[in-house]
């Protein structure tokens, strides 16, 4: 068998042992409905029911998030880095806050701005540029010394050191920063969408159709929010493979 | 200057007159190790120098002062009269894999140096044309420098250097990351450039060998702080090949470099 079809075994295996615990009534029916009811609500979700509508609105708020977050991380976290006094000058403070859960930022943003969708969008931003922030800063200041060597022996201005090479240089660092950085991104708009007044999204669907009791509901906004997750990352993956080629070579 | 030429393994008088490169009361220390203090030497004109000597002796930081990568602490280093900075140079890295672009196709990388001459389009393709010839290059330059193996990867960083048609050409242990055959294969394209654009080479070697196979002159340098041990000629006639090895010239001024390498090993 071709190794490329190996992930299928996973797949096929995670879905044999739900089978079972339905078949032999591990949990209450009731909690775990049969991989086959929990299809046919993504399906009849996505197609025409109102699952697509949240995961569309989910989709916006994390790419906001991440396009605010890239947009203001990546030229910072290229002038901490190119300085990298000024970046040890920073690092606690970039690390501290790093470290503090984003959720726990909820209620200070929606003191600032309210119960709308800004607050999601940023406090979602807020955790993703740091993640961001760091990892461009490392990708600059762990640009190959020979590299950049290389270039002012051979007459390039200090800019163009910057552009032709520190750049270049920290980009496969940059994507890392751009993956885990969607991922959280993800995490956070979902938790608000949860608990933070919210009338859609896939997190408000999740616990929405947990008040309700409707299980199939709820395991098929699980499962898309999983899938989006994974989408996400795997287009970065796609993007960074396209783009810098170079990577790990 | 005629005695060092003729016999092989004497100190040779400096000759202002036809050096290209002066260090003059050259000075530099990393923390406590004295690396150089007070070192002078001229590096002659269209002459291929190779630098020898013990370990950690500071063969590469010598190249490295000239090439302007490093600051000495004091002294002077003036390349025709003129400073570093207002020279044309080559400088090929040990590590070529750290040295070249991996994001821009080995053409281009031949190509980058150039941007910063002011050369018009088609002087700019003549030249990288030329060199393709001289090397009678069979890799192909539109593949990117990791798909090449480690022999073709330092081939563009030469061709990278040789393009601005440099006056003076420096290699810090170009080949020592290379397998022997493919050592041998790039001495060889070394030597041909070489007799082709004849500009004042400078190479760091830790292969004897290599280094006098190579070389016009041989400076053998003492352990720290550096100083001339022997500078030595060795004038066998180009091109040299691998008979060149077993040459009775070759082995004499190989024995004479490689006892005045062990007396300085032994020094205390």
């Amino acid at each position: 068998m071709n190794d490329r079809y190996l992930p299928i075994i996973g797949v096929a295996g995670f879905i044999a042992l739900w089978y079972l615990a339905v078949v032999v009534e591990i949990v209450d029916p009731v909690l775990l409905p049969d991989p086959v009811d929990a299809a046919r609500a993504v399906w009849t979700g996505m197609t025409g029911g109102s699952l697509l509508g949240d995961f569309l609105r989910t989709v916006e708020r994390t790419t906001y998030s991440i396009v605010i977050a890239a947009i203001v991380a990546i030229p910072l976290g290229i002038l901490l880095g190119s300085s990298e006094r000024l970046y040890r000058s920073v690092e606690f403070v970039i690390d501290f806050f790093r470290s503090t859960p984003a959720s726990a930022m909820f209620p200070l943003f929606l003191v600032i701005f309210g119960v709308g969708d800004e607050t999601k969008i940023l406090v979602a931003s807020f955790g993703a540029s740091l993640v961001i922030l760091f990892n461009v800063s490392y990708g600059v200041m762990n640009a190959r010394k020979t590299r950049i060597l290389a270039a002012k022996v051979m007459g390039a201005p200090r800019l163009r050191v910057l552009t032709d090479v520190v750049l270049l240089e920290s980009l496969p660092q940059t994507f890392v920063g751009l993956r885990n950085g969607v991922s959280l991104a993800l995490v956070i708009v979902i938790v608000a969408e949860m608990f933070i007044g919210s009338v859609d999204g896939l997190g408000h669907q999740v616990i929405d159709a947990q008040m309700l009791f409707e299980m199939p509901e709820m395991y098929a906004a699980i499962f898309v929010a999983g899938a989006l997750g994974y989408a996400f990352n795997l287009m970065f993956l796609i993007i960074e493979k396209r783009f810098v080629h170079w990577s790990g070579r | 200057m005629n005695d060092a030429r003729n016999s092989a393994g004497s100190v040779a008088e400096l000759a202002p007159a036809s050096a290209h490169i002066t260090i003059r009361n050259l000075a530099k220390r990393f923390g406590e190790a004295v690396v150089y203090d007070g070192f002078d030497f001229d590096i002659q004109r269209n002459r291929f120098l190779s630098i020898f000597g013990p370990n950690g002796c500071g063969k590469s930081t010598l190249i490295n002062m000239i090439a302007g990568l490093i600051n000495p602490d004091s002294g002077e280093i003036l390349i025709d009269g003129k400073n570093i900075r207002d020279v044309r140079f080559g400088y090929v890295f040990q590590n070529y894999r750290e040295a070249l672009f991996p994001w821009s196709r080995s053409i281009d990388n031949i190509r980058y140096p150039l941007k910063f001459l002011d050369l018009p389009r088609a002087e700019q393709r003549d030249r990288v044309d030329r060199l393709v010839e001289y090397f009678g290059v069979k890799i192909d330059l539109n593949r990117y420098p990791y798909e090449l193996s480690g022999g073709q990867q330092q081939l563009v960083s030469i061709m990278r250097a040789l393009v601005v048609e440099p006056e003076v050409l420096f290699l810090d242990e170009p080949f020592s990351a290379l397998d022997y055959e493919m050592t041998l294969f790039m001495r060889d394209q070394l030597q041909r450039v070489f007799m082709k654009m004849q500009m004042t080479t400078v190479l760091v070697s830790h292969d004897l060998e290599e280094a006098i196979y190579l070389a016009d002159d041989i400076l053998l340098l003492s352990r720290r702080p550096a100083r001339v041990a022997d500078f030595v000629t060795f004038d066998l006639e180009r091109a040299r090949h691998a008979d060149s090895l077993t040459d009775p010239r070759f082995v004499t001024v190989k024995g004479h470099c490689l006892d005045v390498f062990q007396r300085e090993v032994r020094k205390d």
